[in-house]
């Protein structure tokens, strides 16, 4: 018989304050498992305040392959960046 | 085509991702070496399991419990990475189960007192940290970040062990006996882990081009002997190998010949313990099936009422 548990994808805040940040994932057939799972496996050591799981399926990839292409729109955009800008001689805090 | 990019991506350092174009080869020979790694942390925990019952104190027993804690986490991240490469976590236990799949041979030896407690965690964690902080630059992604975060985890482990060995060295006469006794049993073994002579290793090549491996068997075996000669002889062990002695002119230390026809007559099952790991965790496997299907039918049901 197959086994066939879902697979989850764990996030964990280190810290209160700091964005959530990818671990690794693991297999739970529930919510409340897979919560358990990853306290039990990803924060043995307190790396965690608090960790999301989300259902691997749910996660939408973009391609590393043709990344190039996809990211295409933001290289000729170099007006984004604060260095494209001359500023006259003396300015100061800007 | 498609296989010169991906050289040329391995040759730039760039990490290759589960997603990315790969060799068949390549896969296959991931899916290889990361079960073969993540199986040998989960029988690895049987000769250790062996002793938490019989640990002699609540210190050395809380201890004991949290480093095999830990082997079982390590195994697991390591099925996530090899899950990766497109096979399925009940394959992988199937191939273990079938003989397909090996595991480090090592834990084919018997753990015969609370020493070898020691000898495992300093020797054979030892050694396996060695290959670790290696595989942190392994060309794979998702195989080198498991390595980062195992490596992080393990150096407690060869501190444990080193703890025990030197704690009974410097105990009664019987006490450092065991602890000799544990070092003469484990040393062999532990050097063999890293793996047959590079002249006699058919796979090194493509796996060196790849970088799935970074070093060679022999360079990984040679730096795990220098560092360990010196932690022998602060604890007033000693080394069973005649052979062993400091080469100037090397700036390594020289050692006896291996027994690989005793190195491969074990990993071909006829270790003294290859049946006893092997039939343990299949019937482990087979008595969590009960858990397996009912937290899969409450599974179900919840799926049912809230759909």
């Amino acid at each position: 018989m197959s086994d066939n548990t879902k697979v989850w994808e764990v996030f964990i805040q280190s810290k209160n304050g700091l964005a959530h940040k990818h671990v690794g994932n693991l297999h739970a057939p529930d919510k409340e498992m897979a919560l358990q799972n990853a306290r039990d496996l990803y924060t043995r050591r307190n790396e965690g305040s608090c960790i999301w799981v989300v259902k691997a399926e749910h996660i939408i990839s973009s391609e590393s392959e043709d990344g190039e292409a996809f990211f295409d729109p933001s290289n000729d955009k170099i007006y984004r960046h604060p260095t494209f800008y001359t500023l006259p001689k003396g300015s100061k805090y800007i | 085509m498609n296989e010169q990019k991906f050289q040329e991506k391995i040759d730039l350092e760039r990490k290759i991702e589960p997603k990315d174009w790969m060799p068949e080869e390549y896969r296959s020979h991931l899916i290889r070496q990361i079960s073969q790694h993540a199986h040998s942390e989960i029988i690895g925990m049987q000769p250790e399991g062996n002793w938490i019952s019989r640990a002699p104190s609540l210190r050395a027993k809380m201890i004991l419990l949290a480093k095999v804690q830990d082997e079982a986490g390590h195994g697991l991240y390591l099925y996530s990475a090899c899950e990766t490469l497109g096979i399925s976590r009940e394959e992988l236990v199937q191939q273990l189960h079938d003989g397909k799949a090996k595991y480090s041979s090592i834990f084919n030896y018997p753990t015969l007192s609370w020493a070898d407690m020691g000898a495992v965690g300093w020797l054979v964690d030892g050694a396996a940290i060695v290959n670790q902080v290696s595989l942190q630059r392994t060309s794979y992604g998702p195989y080198s970040r498991g390595m980062v975060k195992i490596c992080k985890e393990e150096s407690f482990h060869q501190r444990q062990g080193y703890e025990i060995m030197a704690e009974m060295a410097k105990g009664t006469p019987e006490q450092k006996e065991m602890a000799q006794d544990a070092l003469n049993r484990f040393w062999w073994p532990s050097i063999m882990m890293f793996g047959p002579q590079d002249s006699d290793s058919p796979r090194t090549g493509n796996a060196m081009k790849w970088k799935i491996k970074r070093q060679f068997n022999d360079e990984l075996r040679q730096k795990f002997i220098d560092q360990t000669v010196g932690q022998v002889k602060v604890i007033g062990l000693e080394i069973p190998d005649p052979d062993l002695k400091w080469n100037e002119e090397r700036g390594h230390y020289d050692f006896g010949k291996m027994n690989w026809d005793e190195f491969w007559s074990v990993v071909n099952g006829n270790g003294p313990c290859n049946i006893q790991r092997l039939d343990h965790h299949k019937k482990a496997h087979s008595e969590g099936e009960w858990v397996r299907k009912a937290a899969r039918s409450y599974s179900n049901k919840q799926e049912i009422i809230n759909a």
